[in-house]
């Protein structure tokens, strides 16, 4: 690599490449791929370039493509798959659900499906209805499915965070994993140790045997914090941008836990922090119904029990996502829903 | 043996082993469902005869047939649907999940032409030289993803032999309640070149289809097989809702194994018929006798 990448898009575009540099066996599949053009999302620009044989654009057939990444993957190649917008995956849920995730323990042992499928979830674009919504939460507890969703970090890795983990996914799972990006966090600039004065960061999956990274989040120099917050992806940096409002202008402190690995669920780290606060505030970008946070939540009180005191779920309000600026500024979380929960629990 | 008598040994294989399975369906050793392939056995061995070492083999849920076609073990297949540790899948996949070697079967309608799309397609990036084949049937093609893979297939002209049995009835449904216009033409609209054969003929099945292998090993492109067929059991253990007078119409005319039947002398087919008789019970008495199955 010969520049740093800058932004979250940046770092995505390079971990891309590097997979497809380092593994013969990686090819990547999905709709409006090749130069010029590069993608709906530009997170493939340059790509078919490089590797000709390798990017494929294919026809809007998501369930199809999906499906044949599957049977690409049963013979020893290593696909990735872009689903153009986070909607569509509807269309591809039985191939996730019966197809791809079932192979290996139905053929007992014998059918891995390293398949990684890429889809940017997420409003605040004005899209509407049906190309702005967060459907994650419908592939969270699918067994033999990993979820994962990049955090706009620097770190100390080459391609930042996000690249870093789309490399790892692509290149050593050896099962499935939908692997959920946001329309507005491809724009983000990767924070650096020198964006970050106001915070101490810490991976927590360091040392406890978590697969991927699990990011710890408190207030440089700050008192205990009084609330947890539990979020993800683009959530994450409104979550941030909320604690130093709360901090600064209501002497409010919080901690943030961010999980790169959304399923199969691994909240280890989260269960200390709850255990010292002793509130909770799950924070996604989708409706909270049987959702993220109330999976957290519910794991959460599983294993503390009375040591959670008071919990909130923030997410979009239960109705479609509207096209209307106004509207849709009105249906999904941001920071000052999350300042307000924030300042109910305390 | 001569070549006559070893075809009809191998579709007697598979009818006397789901022959016995239906028979011993009621007594409890078997559990969950399963869907036998009666008057279907001369494409199973027609097709997967022509196979080299490392084709791939895609199958459906009436998957037994091509199963022990492509030479899986009978033993193995009892204890997968006795569901004991020591079959095909250790007992977690059962009737429509099997994997053995490069053969694979799923249980759900049309993802498993994605399944063989994107094989085929594997194949072909590794330089393998292997072709896949994959069979469906009528049923399959109300199925939106069918057509998805069909496009794809011939948009980047996948290895892939794509055999299509219709036995002119989906479960219960008959096939003109289910299915519009042409089934052949459904191949060839997305330019795949397709070949039609009605019959139940192992002497017309397998010459056919060892030419369509050929065809698509040497120009590594797909084809399409579409063989007129019958199936003379029921969907899985007693959903037929067809009348007595057309079933026994369809067992006197389109039996492959009777058709075969007739080619050898009285005194060779008896001998086929014990020899293989007393192979699959002893195949049964052995998955039989295996540890874990039933709760």
């Amino acid at each position: 690599m010969t520049q740093q990448p800058a932004t979250v898009l940046q770092s995505l575009n390079m971990g891309l490449e590097q997979a497809l540099e380092d593994d013969q066996r990686v090819i990547l599949l999905g709709e409006d791929l090749l130069d010029p053009y590069g993608g709906s999302f530009k997170v493939t620009r340059g790509l078919s370039s490089k590797f000709p044989e390798r990017v494929m654009t294919t026809p809007i057939s998501e369930a199809g493509i999906t499906g044949i990444a599957g049977g690409m993957a049963l013979r020893s190649l290593r696909p990735v798959v872009e689903i153009m917008f986070g909607d569509f995956t509807t269309l591809i849920a039985d191939q996730v659900i019966n197809h791809l995730t079932k192979f290996n323990a139905m053929y007992h042992g014998q059918g891995d499906a390293p398949v990684i499928i890429r889809t940017p979830m997420g409003g605040r674009r004005g899209y509407g209805p049906t190309h702005s919504q967060s459907l994650e939460k419908y592939f969270l507890g699918v067994p033999g499915l990993t979820v994962l969703a990049p955090f706009h970090l620097m770190g100390d890795h080459p391609l930042g965070l996000p690249g870093w983990l789309l490399d790892h996914a692509i290149t050593t799972t050896t099962s499935p994993v939908l692997f959920v990006e946001n329309k507005l966090q491809y724009l983000l600039k990767l924070a650096t140790p020198a964006d970050l004065t106001e915070f101490d960061v810490r991976d927590a999956s360091k040392g406890s045997g978590l697969p991927y990274p699990f990011y710890q989040l408190s207030l440089r120099s700050a008192p205990a914090p009084q609330v947890t917050l539990a979020a993800y992806g683009y959530m994450a940096k409104l979550a941030m941008d909320a604690m130093t409002a709360l901090a600064y202008e209501q002497e409010i402190f919080c901690e943030l836990l961010v999980p790169t690995q959304l399923a199969p669920f691994e909240l280890s780290p989260l269960f200390s922090s709850v255990g010292k606060t002793h509130r909770l505030l799950t924070i996604e970008e989708g409706t909270p119904s049987s959702g993220w946070g109330a999976e957290v939540l519910a794991r959460t009180t599983e294993t503390l029990g009375g040591g959670l005191s008071r919990a909130i779920r923030l997410g979009a309000k239960g109705v479609v996502v509207p096209a209307s600026p106004q509207l849709e500024a009105d249906c999904l979380p941001d920071t000052a829903d999350i300042i307000a929960c924030v300042q109910e629990m305390v | 043996m001569d070549k006559n008598a070893r075809l009809y040994q191998q579709m007697v294989h598979i009818r006397q082993f789901e022959s016995l399975l239906l028979n011993q369906f009621s007594t409890g050793i078997f559990s969950g469902t399963t869907h036998t392939s009666l008057g279907q056995e001369a494409n199973a061995v027609g097709v997967l005869s022509h196979l080299a070492e490392n084709d791939v083999v895609v199958s459906n849920h009436r998957c037994h047939g091509h199963f022990l076609a492509y030479g899986g073990d009978p033993t193995a297949l009892y204890a997968e649907l006795m569901g004991k540790p020591g079959g095909v899948c250790g007992g977690v996949g059962g009737s429509q999940h099997l994997h053995w070697r490069n053969f694979y079967s799923s249980g759900v309608q049309g993802g498993t032409v994605a399944m063989a799309a994107g094989m085929a397609m594997a194949e072909a990036r590794l330089d393998s030289g292997a072709i896949v084949v994959d069979f469906l049937g009528d049923g399959t093609l109300g199925e939106g993803i069918v057509y998805e893979c069909l496009n794809m297939i011939s948009l980047w002209q996948a290895p892939i032999l794509l055999v299509l049995e219709n036995n002119h009835i989906a479960q219960t449904t008959p096939a003109h309640l289910a299915v519009a216009g042409s089934i052949p033409e459904r191949f060839e609209a997305f330019g795949i070149p397709t070949t039609h054969i009605d019959s139940s003929d192992i002497l017309e099945i397998l010459p056919l289809a060892g030419e369509l292998v050929h065809k698509v090993r040497s120009q590594r492109t797909p084809q399409a097989l579409v063989i007129e067929t019958a199936r003379l059991g029921t969907h899985s253990k007693g959903d037929d809702t067809r009348s007595a007078d057309a079933l026994a119409e369809l067992w006197q005319t389109r039996d492959p194994v009777a058709i075969q039947a007739a080619r050898l002398p009285e005194v060779e087919r008896s001998a086929i018929d014990q020899q293989v008789a007393a192979e699959i019970r002893a195949a049964f008495d052995e998955a039989l006798a295996m540890e874990g199955g039933q709760a």
